[in-house]
């Protein structure tokens, strides 16, 4: 019993970094209506941020939080200046082969300078040691990231749903032009959004850094896994993907204590079970 | 009509000799570097082998003495089957004699099937598996550097002899795991410890903590990481973090590259004993491979002992070639050949082949250093022993190799 509880914990640990990236993922689906392949390869420079900042400026980790969000943000606003705003009107395949030859492009050429073991990025001197529950021994660290990421997903989630600048964003999707006869300017919001929606991705980088190694493959084996858990929310419901963020994690989590073995493969077969039943998604809007 | 039948039977003649000669004198060789080239093993295999490659054809001086090499590389993904059909066409269409490298034991048991039927080469040293030299060993294939008998004897026998008597696995659920498992449990067995359980995790795992809260709970005094490459380094980190070494318990890394450290850090790493049969810093001649090696290297990593395994299996190979006269394009008698011939090399030292294909040298028994006794980058393993050459591959009185039993 005491390592069920254990392995519950785990999960919501894993279930955080899902949160924080297919929250990113269904802002950009939601508000731009771009399948973003690229989110991983995005996750996976703000840990290289981090790294950078750390080991070239001697900036830690705290001011890494801010900042490796911020510059990869940017990065994603150049893409999306330069590239991806041309694709608006068309299907969304364009958007998913073009984010996805980015992904390619930018693992390969980390790998190419950086290889693919990966570097290392230690714990924040507050954040070290760990806590005995009775039940397990639970990192400090582990336990940040678990409180940190909800935060800021619920945050998130507030901003879009609940303010006015979120209630543009959303009435800017429905109808770009008559928002724009308001004068509100779409085509910036929608670059701001796609920052956002990428700085998520960074934040979740900079959070992961010091519990995985830095490594240019990182994105590549989290982002399939993240896809599914977009699809079994619902593309575009933020809250969908908070929930089911969390909640695969904690399933992936006790798959790994019952039967390890297919620890990889659960969160596909929930996710074809849930497409079977209904089709857009846990918390999706039919269209 | 009696000159014509004459001239085209003169014409035959002089033709077929023509073909004699050249096969008597082809001095062409075809390297095929089949590697993973872009996954969780690259950097201890991968870019590498093929450079290691490239070094040997330098190093042999063979371009010199007339001979043409040409060296291709593909990338397998760990797929078993990607793994046997690039290495089918290099076969079929390249005319590849040899190929090198292989890490993922899944994938160089498949192939090294393959590269019987075809009649070719297979010269690994990027795999673990100690089946490629026993149940599933071929006249076609000789096994460099390490396998997981090795592993098992080094790391296994001499911490169970040190008091860590009971073993818990955190195993990679493919090939390589299975066989370390299997040969760590014989040595532990054999040395008075047990193993009190275990816990299988696919290949390619980012996130090791549910895995490690089992082998903590287990209350081994060992965990044995039955994994490699990225697996076993995320293992590592995170083990530290759940205060797994802190509480008493011992990581074994059954396999672990130079790569590896240098990816987790002398923080993280310090401590941990595990076996190689090659440091760039053990001489004078593997430092001067080194050396060059990480200059030419994109990402200015050391060697690892599967570079050095390409390496060296290749300038061996090249030594039966010249031995022989040519190239005969016929893979089990060039492999007859370099099993008879001594090996002797600058990276691995004075060695032989046995029968079934086992390479023998001396294998090592290393300690990561602390950061402090650490003079910078790449200085990172403090010798502890020497693991003789007869002691440091399964005896042949005990292979299971089907080619002994004539």
């Amino acid at each position: 019993m005491q390592a069920l509880y254990a392995q519950l914990l785990v999960g919501l640990i894993n279930g955080s970094f899902y949160a924080l990236l297919s929250l990113g993922l269904a802002v950009i689906f939601g508000m731009l209506n771009i399948i973003n392949f690229a989110h991983g390869a995005l996750y996976m420079m703000g840990a290289f941020c981090a790294y950078f900042l750390l080991n070239v400026a001697n900036i830690g980790y705290w001011p890494a939080l801010i900042l490796a969000p911020v510059a990869v943000g940017i990065f994603g606003m150049i893409l999306e200046r330069t590239m991806l705003q041309w694709l608006s009107g068309l299907d969304h395949l364009y958007g998913l082969l073009l984010t996805f030859g980015l992904a390619l492009i930018i693992q390969g050429v980390f790998q190419n300078y950086f290889g693919s073991s990966g570097l290392p990025y230690s714990i924040p001197d507050q954040l070290k040691g760990g806590i005995n529950l009775g039940f397990m021994y639970l990192p400090v660290y582990r336990g940040w990231v678990v409180i940190f990421s909800l935060v800021v997903c619920l945050l998130t989630w507030y901003l879009i749903e609940r303010t006015r600048l979120g209630a543009y964003l959303r009435a800017a999707t429905e109808n770009p032009t008559l928002v724009r006869a308001f004068g509100i300017n779409v085509p910036r919001m929608i670059t701001l959004t796609y920052g956002l929606g990428v700085g998520l991705a960074a934040l979740a980088g900079v959070l992961s850094a010091p519990i995985n190694q830095v490594r240019p493959l990182m994105g590549a084996d989290l982002i399939i896994v993240v896809f599914a858990v977009v699809v079994i929310g619902g593309m575009g419901s933020i809250m969908g993907s908070i929930i089911t963020g969390f909640a695969l994690g904690v399933i992936e989590g006790m798959t790994k204590y019952f039967y390890p073995e297919a620890s990889n493969t659960v969160v596909f077969v929930l996710m074809v079970l849930v497409l079977l039943v209904k089709p857009s998604g846990l918390t999706g809007r039919a269209t | 009509m009696n000159n014509k039948i004459a001239a085209l039977l003169l014409g035959t003649a002089v033709a077929l000799a023509a073909g004699n000669l050249a096969v008597a004198q082809d001095k062409t060789v075809k390297i095929g570097s089949l590697s993973d080239q872009s996954g969780l093993y690259a950097d201890l295999g991968g870019p590498g082998s093929t450079l290691a490659a490239q070094m040997a054809v330098e190093d042999s001086g063979m371009t010199a003495r007339g001979w043409k090499i040409d060296i291709i590389s593909g990338d397998h993904l760990n797929k078993p089957d990607v793994g046997v059909n690039i290495a089918r066409q290099w076969f079929d269409v390249d005319k590849v004699d040899v190929i090198v490298d292989i890490p993922n034991s899944g994938v160089a048991l498949a192939v090294s099937n393959m590269v019987r039927e075809k009649n070719g080469i297979l010269l690994d040293s990027g795999a673990g598996s100690s089946d490629l030299t026993n149940a599933q060993c071929t006249p076609n294939t000789i096994h460099w550097a390490y396998d997981t008998y090795t592993l098992a004897h080094g790391t296994g026998t001499s911490l169970a002899k040190a008091g860590g008597d009971s073993w818990f696995f955190l195993t990679a659920d493919y090939a390589f795991g299975a066989a370390i498992e299997r040969d760590t449990t014989a040595a532990v067995k054999a040395a008075g410890g047990k193993i009190l359980g275990g816990v299988k995790h696919p290949i390619g795992t980012s996130d090791f903590s549910s895995f490690l809260l089992q082998a903590q709970a287990s209350k081994a005094k060992i965990i044995g990481l039955a994994n490699a490459g990225a697996d076993t380094t995320n293992a590592i980190k995170q083990a530290a973090e759940f205060g797994i070494v802190a509480g008493g318990q011992k990581l074994a890394a059954l396999l672990l590259f130079i790569t590896d450290v240098h990816a987790l850090g002398l923080n993280t790493a310090q401590g941990l004993n595990f076996t190689e049969t090659f440091y760039w810093d053990l001489n004078d001649q593997s430092r001067a491979f080194a050396k060059r090696f990480q200059e030419r290297m994109k990402n200015h990593s050391m060697p690892t002992m599967v570079h050095a395994g390409v390496y060296a299996s290749l300038l061996h190979y090249f030594k039966a070639l010249e031995a022989l006269g040519g190239n005969p394009h016929d893979g089990a008698r060039v492999v007859a050949k370099m099993k008879e011939l001594p090996t002797d090399d600058p990276l691995f030292g004075k060695g032989s082949i046995e029968p079934n294909g086992r390479t023998i040298h001396p294998a090592y028994l290393f300690e990561v250093k602390k950061p402090s006794e650490s003079k910078g980058p790449w200085d990172y393993y403090k010798l502890v022993a020497t693991l003789p050459a007869d002691e440091a591959f399964t005896p042949l009185d005990k292979s299971t190799c089907p080619l002994l039993k004539k």
